[in-house]
This record gives C-alpha cells, sequence and structure tokens, in this order.
C-alpha cells in the first residue's frame, strides 16, 4: 500500500487491511499529533492508550502521554464521575508535554463527550461511538438534548461510528457473549486511531498475543476487533485524509518507553547496584505512589527486598531500621504518608541516617484529589518537621528523569548521611516518554565507607567509637551494627557533639542544629549548578522545578523562536539549591515562577535571594498548558 | 568448648555501657537491666551482635546502658525500626524495648504487625501501668478507677491485657514475668533468647514514683503465693501458700478450685504451652487479680517460619530458578527499540 511509510509496513507480516481502496486516501504528512481516548472507566481506554503510545515509540516517534482517571476505581457507569481518558502527544520532533489541544478525541459515550469536548481544537476530529447515545445514556451526562444531532458539533469533523454494533458484529463468529464482545470495542476504536494515524497494528498484536495466550478466544476477538476498526476506517473512508507524523530525530541509542513511577524503581535498583548495598523499600500503598511498590515487588533478583508495611509511619521506620543496619532504606508514599512519617524523617535527621523518602504529590489537602496532579508539598518537605530539620530535597523534570534523580537521592544519601526527600507527581508518576537506556557499565559508582573496627578497638568496649565525629564535608560515619568495637547507641535526643551521647547542654544543641544545617548546605558543593537554556541575561528567567519543565521548556522555546529575550532554568535539586542560582537570577529583569501550587518555591526563592520573582500559579489538579505559560511570559514582557 | 569460646564469653559487667543510669531509685528498670546482662552474657553470642531498639519513655532509656549497638528511635515505632534492621539482617540478635504506653498506645500497630509476621524479634514490654515519663498519667494498661492528675475520678477505660493481645495476634512467644523476681525473669529473658520468631515478654515493673506499688498483691512475700500461679509446661495448674489451690475449666469459663474433697490434681487444667491452638492461653491471659492468681511463665511457645526467612527464601527461590538479575536485563524489561 503506496499510503503506508516504511516505519509501518516494515512489521506488518499480516496484511491488516484486505480490501485495497479505490483510490489510495491521501495521507498528510505532519509534524506532531495529540490525540485523547475518552470513555467510562470500564471501556479500557486506559489500556487503549497505553497501546497506542507504544506503538508510537516503537514507530520512533517521541512521546508524552496524560492518563487522567477517576479516584473510583467503578464510578457508575456512563456518568461524568466515571470518564476516564488517556491522552498521547506523538512528534517527530522532540517534545515535552502531552500536548495542551487535542487534534482528536475519542469520545465512547456522552459523558466522555461532555468532560472532554473543551479540549477538542476548533475543527478537529471528533470520533465517538454513536451506539452509545441513547437517551438514557444523554441523560446520565446531563445532556437535554442529543449532541450528535442538534448541531451542537457543527464545529468539529465529527465521525459518528456504531462502535458497539460494528464491534460485535467483527467478534459474532466466536460466539462470545455480549459482554465478553463489548469489551472489546476498546480495540475497534483503537484500529480505526491507527488507520487515522497511520500506526502499524503489529506491536499490539503481539500484545493481545502474549496478554490473552492462555484464552483463545479473547485473544481472536481483541484481533478481530481491533482490524475492524481499522479497516473500517478503510474501507468506508472515514476520513478524506489521513495522516502521518513520522519518526522524531532524537539521539541514537536502544530506548524503551517509561513512567515516572517505573524509572524511579528502577533508579533505586540501579543505585543499590552502584552502592553495592541491599535495597530494603517499605511502603504503604497509596495512590500514585503504589505502582513503586509493585515494580519494586517484582525485582527480588536484584537484591530488593519489599515490606508492605502496616502503615507510612512502620514504613519510614524500617527504612530507618534499614539504614542503621547498613542497607539502603527507601520508603515511597504520596503527601498524606509524608505527614505521616514526619516524625520519623526528623529521627533520620538527628540520627543522620542515609533513607530515601519519595513523595509522588498528588492534590491536596487532607485525602484532596489522589489521582490528580500537584506541586503544593515543596514548603512541606522543606520545613514539614518540628525543630529545625533539614533534609536534602531533589525533584525529577521528566518520567525519565526520574531514574537520575533516583540514582543522585541515593548518592546524597548516602554520601552526606542524611535523608533524602525525592519530590515526584502523579503527572510524572503516570506519564511516559521513550527513555534512552543507559549502559548499566557506564553508570558510575556510590562509593560507601562503612566505618571498620578501628586500631584502638579492643573489643572490651574501652576503646572509644565516636559516631559523631565527622570528616571535612561534615558528614559522620556509618557504623553497622554487627562490627565488633563500634557498639554505640543513636536515637532522637540531642547528640553531644563528637561522642553523641546524650546531651541537654545550650551551646551544644546550638551548635549542632548549626551543624546539621551547614552538612545539608554542603552538598551544594556536590551537585551541578542551575543551567540556562536561552540568553545568559535578558528580560524574563522562567524559573520551575520538578513535573512542570515540559510545559515550561515548550513555552520558552516558543516565546524564544518569536524573538523575545526569555531563558529557562529548572530546578532539580532544591535544598540546597544550586550554587550559582542567586547569580543566576540576577542576570534577569524579571523572574517568572510557574507552579502547579499557590507559590512555594516562589516564597523560597524570595526569601533567599531577595529577588521579586512573580508566580504563575495553578492548582486544579492538572499540568501546565504550554499556551498559559506563553502567555504569562508575554504579559511579563509587555508590562 | 574451645578456649576460643571461653575468651568470648561475656560477663554482665561487658554489656554495660559508660553511661550513667538515670532511672529513678527503686525504679523497677534496674532490676531489668541487671537481668538482661545476665541472661545475654551467658549466650554466647558476641557483644556486637546485639541490638537494643526502644521507643520513647522511662523503659525505653535501657538501650543507652547497654554496651551493645542501640537506637532510642521515637515514640512507639521500635517494632518498625527493628523490622526493617532484621529483615536486612537477620543474622543479629535484636530486643525491642518498650512500655505499656509506647507500646500499646502509639505504637500499638506497630506491635502487632511485628508480633503476626513473627519477626525474629524479641520484644520486652516493661509494664508499669502508668506514663512514667509524662510524670504519671495512666495507660491502657492501669486498671479501672485508677487515679492519676489525666484520670483524677479514677480512669474508665478498660485496660488492655498484653499478652491477650499477643496471642490475639497470633504471638509464638508470649511470656510474663516480675521485675522483683530475678531468676524467673533472667531464665525468662534467655528463653525469649533462644525463641526463633517473636518472643513477647511482659514484666511488670513497678514505677516507684508514680505508681508505687500496684503489683504488690504479686511481689509481696506474704501474699504472692496466692495471688500468682506460676506456669510450668506439662504441669497442673496448682498455687497458694500451702499449693492447695489450682485451676479448672468449668465449662470455657477457669474457676479457683480448693484441692481436696473429691478434687484431685486429675481435675485440674495442664499447661501446655506447645498448643498449637491458643485458646487456653489467651484464657490464662485473662485471669486477674483479685478474682484470679495471675500467671506468671511462658503461656505459649510454638515455632511458625519467621517472616525474613520465608522472604529470603523467597528470594533464594528466584535466584536459583533464574539467578542473578543484571540491569542490562532489568533496563530492557520492556520492549525496546533503537534509534539510529
Ligand atoms: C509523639 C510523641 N507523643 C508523646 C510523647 C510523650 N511521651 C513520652 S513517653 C510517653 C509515655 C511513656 O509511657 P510508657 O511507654 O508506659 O513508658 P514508661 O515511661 O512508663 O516506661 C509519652 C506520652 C512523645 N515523646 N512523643
Ligand atoms: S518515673 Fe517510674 S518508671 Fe520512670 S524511672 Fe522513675 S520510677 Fe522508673
Ligand atoms: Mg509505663
Amino acid at each position: 500500500m503506496t499510503v503506508l511509510n516504511p516505519s509501518t509496513t516494515r512489521s506488518t507480516g499480516e496484511a491488516p487491511v484486505p480490501h485495497q481502496p479505490r483510490h489510495p486516501i491521501p495521507v498528510e504528512e505532519i509534524g506532531e499529533a495529540t490525540i485523547r481516548l475518552a470513555g467510562d472507566s470500564g471501556d479500557g481506554m486506559q489500556l487503549a492508550g497505553t497501546q497506542f503510545t507504544h506503538t508510537s515509540a516503537l514507530l520512533g516517534n517521541d512521546i508524552s502521554t496524560l492518563p487522567d482517571f477517576p479516584a473510583e476505581i467503578r464510578a457508575p457507569a456512563g456518568t461524568l464521575a466515571g470518564v476516564s481518558g488517556f491522552q498521547i502527544h506523538f512528534s517527530s520532533s522532540d517534545i515535552h508535554t502531552p500536548g495542551d489541544q487535542l487534534n482528536t478525541l475519542v469520545a465512547m459515550n456522552p459523558a466522555a463527550l461532555k468532560t472532554n469536548l473543551k479540549d477538542l481544537e476548533p475543527g478537529g476530529i471528533l470520533i465517538v461511538n454513536s451506539d452509545a447515545f441513547g437517551s438514557g445514556d444523554l441523560h446520565k451526562a446531563g445532556y437535554a438534548s442529543n449532541p450528535l444531532e442538534d448541531g451542537s458539533l457543527r464545529g468539529y469533523r465529527v465521525l459518528a461510528v456504531p462502535i458497539t454494533k460494528l464491534n460485535r458484529e467483527a467478534v459474532a463468529e466466536l460466539k462470545l457473549s455480549t459482554r465478553e464482545a463489548d469489551r472489546c470495542k476498546n480495540f475497534f476504536a483503537l484500529g480505526l486511531v491507527y488507520w487515522l494515524y497511520e500506526r502499524s497494528l503489529e506491536p499490539t498484536l503481539r500484545w493481545i498475543q502474549s496478554k490473552f495466550s492462555k484464552n483463545p478466544s479473547v485473544m481472536e476477538a481483541n484481533t478481530r476487533a481491533l482490524k475492524a476498526g481499522y479497516n473500517y476506517g478503510e474501507t468506508t473512508e472515514a476520513m478524506p485524509v489521513h495522516y502521518r507524523v513520522s519518526k522524531a530525530k532524537i539521539p541514537p541509542g536502544r530506548y524503551r518507553k517509561i513512567t515516572g513511577n517505573e524509572a524511579l524503581a528502577l533508579g533505586l535498583t540501579a543505585a543499590s547496584k552502584q552502592a553495592g548495598l541491599p535495597l530494603l523499600y517499605a511502603s504503604y500503598p497509596i495512590t500514585p505512589a503504589s505502582d513503586i511498590l509493585h515494580q519494586l515487588a517484582e525485582l527480588k533478583r536484584y537484591g530488593v527486598r519489599t515490606l508492605q508495611a502496616e502503615d507510612e509511619i512502620a514504613a519510614v521506620g524500617a527504612a530507618i531500621g534499614a539504614a542503621f543496619a547498613g542497607a539502603l532504606g527507601v520508603t515511597g508514599t504520596s503527601g498524606p504518608g509524608i505527614c505521616l512519617k514526619s516524625e520519623a524523617i526528623g529521627l533520620a535527621v538527628m540520627t543522620e541516617l542515609p533513607v530515601v523518602i519519595i513523595d509522588v504529590q498528588r492534590g491536596g489537602p487532607s485525602t484532596g484529589l489522589p489521582t490528580k496532579t500537584e506541586q503544593a508539598d515543596l514548603l512541606q518537605a522543606m520545613f514539614g518537621r518540628n525543630g529545625e530539620c533539614p533534609v536534602c530535597i531533589v525533584a525529577p523534570c521528566s518520567p525519565a528523569d526520574c531514574f537520575h534523580m533516583a540514582f543522585e537521592a541515593v548518592r546524597l544519601a548516602i554520601g552526606f548521611m542524611t535523608p533524602v526527600m525525592l519530590l515526584s507527581d502523579g503527572y510524572l508518576a503516570n506519564g511516559a516518554e521513550p527513555w534512552l537506556i543507559p549502559d548499566p557499565a557506564k553508570l558510575p559508582k556510590i562509593p560507601v565507607r562503612f566505618a571498620q573496627s578501628h586500631a584502638g578497638s579492643n573489643g572490651n568496649g574501652t576503646a572509644a567509637f565516636h559516631p559523631y565525629e565527622r570528616d571535612a564535608r561534615l558528614v559522620r560515619p556509618w557504623a553497622v551494627p554487627g562490627t565488633p568495637g563500634l557498639e554505640h547507641r543513636i536515637g532522637g535526643l540531642e547528640k553531644e557533639d563528637i561522642t553523641g551521647n546524650v546531651s541537654y547542654d545550650p551551646a551544644n544543641h546550638e551548635h549542632m542544629v548549626h551543624t546539621r544545617a551547614q552538612k545539608i548546605a554542603n552538598i551544594a558543593k556536590e551537585i551541578p549548578e542551575l543551567t540556562v537554556m536561552g540568553p545568559s541575561e535578558g528580560d524574563v528567567l522562567v524559573l520551575g522545578w520538578g513535573g512542570t519543565y515540559g510545559s515550561i521548556v515548550t513555552a520558552c522555546q516558543r516565546a524564544q523562536r518569536k524573538g523575545w529575550k526569555v531563558a529557562q532554568a529548572h530546578l532539580r535539586y532544591l535544598n540546597p539549591l544550586p550554587r550559582n542560582t542567586g547569580e543566576v537570577l540576577k542576570r534577569y529583569r524579571k523572574v517568572l515562577i510557574p507552579e502547579l501550587n499557590g507559590g512555594q518555591l516562589r516564597l523560597l526563592i524570595r526569601a533567599a535571594y531577595l529577588v521579586d520573582a512573580v508566580g504563575l500559579n495553578k492548582v486544579q489538579g492538572k499540568p501546565f498548558l504550554v499556551s498559559e505559560i506563553e502567555a504569562k511570559i508575554e504579559e511579563l514582557l509587555r508590562s | 568448648m574451645s578456649t576460643m569460646t571461653v575468651l568470648n564469653m561475656l560477663t554482665p559487667k561487658d554489656l554495660a555501657s559508660d553511661q550513667e543510669v538515670r532511672w529513678c531509685p527503686g525504679c523497677g528498670d534496674y532490676s531489668i537491666l541487671a537481668q538482661m546482662k545476665k541472661a545475654l552474657a551467658g549466650l554466647g553470642i558476641p557483644r556486637e551482635k546485639f541490638v537494643f531498639i526502644s521507643g520513647i519513655g522511662c523503659s525505653s532509656r535501657f538501650p543507652y546502658y547497654m554496651n551493645t549497638y542501640g537506637f532510642h528511635s521515637i515514640h512507639g515505632r521500635a517494632p518498625a525500626i527493628a523490622t526493617g534492621l532484621k529483615l536486612v539482617r537477620p543474622d543479629l540478635s535484636v530486643w525491642v524495648i518498650t512500655g505499656d504506653g509506647d507500646g500499646l498506645s502509639i505504637g500499638g500497630n506497630h506491635l502487632i504487625h511485628a508480633i503476626r509476621r513473627n519477626m525474629d524479634l524479641k520484644i520486652i514490654l516493661f509494664n508499669n501501668e502508668i506514663y512514667g515519663l509524662t510524670k504519671g498519667q495512666y495507660s491502657p494498661t492501669s486498671r479501672l478507677g485508677t487515679r492519676t492528675k489525666s484520670s483524677p475520678l479514677g480512669s474508665i477505660d478498660t485496660p488492655l491485657r498484653p499478652l491477650s493481645l499477643a496471642l490475639g495476634a497470633d504471638a509464638t512467644f508470649v511470656a510474663r514475668t516480675l521485675d522483683v523476681d530475678i531468676n524467673h525473669l533472667t531464665e525468662t529473658l534467655k528463653r525469649a533468647a533462644a525463641h526463633k520468631g517473636t518472643a513477647f515478654v511482659e514484666v511488670y515493673q513497678n514505677c516507684k514514683i508514680f505508681n508505687d506499688g500496684v503489683f504488690e498483691y504479686a511481689t509481696d512475700k506474704s501474699t504472692k503465693a496466692d495471688n500468682v500461679l506460676y506456669l510450668q509446661h506439662g504441669r497442673p495448674l496448682v498455687f497458694g501458700k500451702d499449693r492447695n489451690k489450682g485451676i479448672r475449666l468449668n465449662g470455657l469459663n477457669p474457676e479457683v478450685v480448693e484441692l481436696g474433697n473429691g478434687i484431685a490434681l486429675d481435675d485440674l487444667l495442664v499447661h501446655d504451652e506447645k498448643a498449637e491452638e491458643p485458646s487456653l492461653a489467651y484464657l490464662l491471659s485473662r485471669m486477674v487479680y483479685p478474682d484470679f492468681p495471675e500467671c506468671i511463665g511462658v503461656f505459649r511457645c510454638v515455632e511458625r517460619p519467621t517472616y525474613e526467612d520465608v522472604l529470603n527464601k523467597q528470594i533464594d527461590d528466584v535466584l536459583a530458578k533464574r539467578g542473578a538479575g543484571k540491569l542490562e536485563e532489568l533496563f530492557a524489561s520492556d520492549e525496546t527499540w533503537v534509534v539510529e
């Protein structure tokens, strides 16, 4: 078929398209596209979206995805609360966000249409399952009249397809129950979208085969549904044109698709190997962090132990116990769990043990928006403990960066004998992008120096081992139980300098408070400087942190293309801040800090550098649109 | 015995740290500390292999006074910290020191979960039926009506029975002993040390300052014999100054009976610490002065795999089956593609 580009034909052993169209439908080359598959949470939209992502990644596109699912596992079918969506941005060039506006929306029912239509661009393609627009369905979604008939969709290219009926016909021979047959309709829709964007069916067919190998009829049904959807597009000439998004020019190497949570699990495992320490990951299930526990529980062969603890306090406690014992202790949770862990994190600060605490942030306060993203735990990480209680804080900036920052968190925790908090978020956790797989041989080693039974120790306890005697960087020794001659006691009571004995001496307390703070400050010498993209001085610096990187960098690139003097810098180390941060800030007339919170980094930056930074703050449980940041930059430039 | 082992034998003094012990004069904790050193010295375990982990409370200061590895952590959380430690270092002898407030109030959750997992931890609960460190509020084990600063008209919440709780969580080793009965205390600690799995020991401990004498009925020489019953495995439950009283089962209820008048030893309950079913042990744990003598000794001692052994076996099994994992393989565990 002339319309298929080489990358799609290469693997289609089984021709998915039986009919040769009378005249080939023209294919239009486009640089990028953003689509969203939306339906009831029981409709399998997450699965279809994952498959589309996977296929697009294999075709060599750059990708970025945003799943969006309801907090309830099964909200009542057909209701607005039960709508689940999966957005994919795929491109022939380097991209960083899941896209602002949709070029194509698939709505499997009226509720999905209602909740998602506002994100579809004017004139965008709207594929709807017309079988799901009965009066009951319309009523559940709160439609007074049928939007497919009342002209309200006039501004879009609407493709109303009787998906339920066509899908049932496609699998009719298999004699499935209606229910079983209908469960494949997500693959029918997926097939149609594959046709629309000229994707190969092969990766999904392979997946179906391995996934349902034990259930041949389900395997066959999904295969038929997928092909039927594709063929529907082809034979009915559903659209006058279909689209091609070619391979992206991205750095050469071997890639895989990775979500932030997967990348954290791999980063921790790699770090434990490079440190030569067993990893104990202790956690209590919570959205959106649970997948880290699930991932790591599978990795026993890699020296990983997991503990599903009785609560978050136990989880951090177990991580601290493991750290005391000379292992890599890590715990992961979301904001509500961090609240519970606070006291124990303070204990790790006092006892100066290396633990990593992962916070996959979600909308708050309290239970808040469990499945939605937010960046509102930064000040909690900075200050949310009693006493002067500094910890090191890092924050990955993209799903793939989670690998690197997990590795960094471990390196700094061990290197400085300190708890390190890693702030991910719901967007990074579930979002996916291609990951250039690193060569394990080139990963740095993480040096670990356990205190050895020293010369003076004679095993009788007469020689004094000083657990709080520090090196030049103020780091205390890691003396592990089981080592003869180093028996010592640690705890949460204030320590006497050097000996580590309990001390209530006022001057000693002040000295120790300063010492703990200075030790964290010293980390700045061992982390990279802040780098700037764009002019080294100018009108506006857009400073971000964590998961907003993609939207910020895209907005800044667009602004720069317009010739505006806008620079962009992103903080992945938040405590301490990179040593050149203040100096960078001073080079710009204005500093804009976009955050998915009320202005938490801005508060810190203003306090630390007396810079009158401007905020762009959004708390809707959603990531920034590129256009929102662009508009704010423009506003600043004009003011 | 080789000379090596002889040389390695510790004395109780070897286990004393250089820190000044700061409990109130007459506090029951002193005795527990002394007996602990005695018990551990005889085990043949090198000092560096012992780890003491405590929460917060007077009792939880304990680790500072032992010249072993020690961790005085935060209120109630010691079992969790000990769990993490033991998971990565199963070779160490790990002791949790806790109080009735620490272990049963703020840390109740961790306690039951450590016990149900059967982590190989020795958990010693110093029960003085009071919050000592915070200067004398009633605790979860204070008897109904206990008058304290926070319960001036008498406490109104039903006390927890630590051993009943432990048995409810399927503890594999459950014992009770007394601070002043030093031989029994030492022997009980030794038995706890010898148990593989969670050993839960409640020690009746006198708080000289805030709850002096709560256990007098069980410790005073003149009343003790009638108020406590020393459990012995395989023996009938007999007590009393003249060893003339016993416990008999009447339906599902225990009752105190006098021997003679047609009641013989054969009619009494026989203690079986190995019983698979914990019901009888539970029943004993519910016997409370003054209606009953309180049982002292090992209530239950059964075998069950420890959590860490099962976890390590799962690890060994996958390693045997599939070999140690390599990062190359892990990174490529999803479908990959090459960009040229
Ligand atoms: C989070 C927290 N809450 C409260 C306290 C105060 N506190 C310290 S010890 C204690 C009770 C101790 O009672 P118990 O465990 O019976 O120990 P004892 O002093 O009687 O040996 C309390 C409430 C604390 N240290 N930490
Ligand atoms: S207050 Fe009571 S428990 Fe605490 S040290 Fe004094 S006597 Fe012992
Ligand atoms: Mg107490």
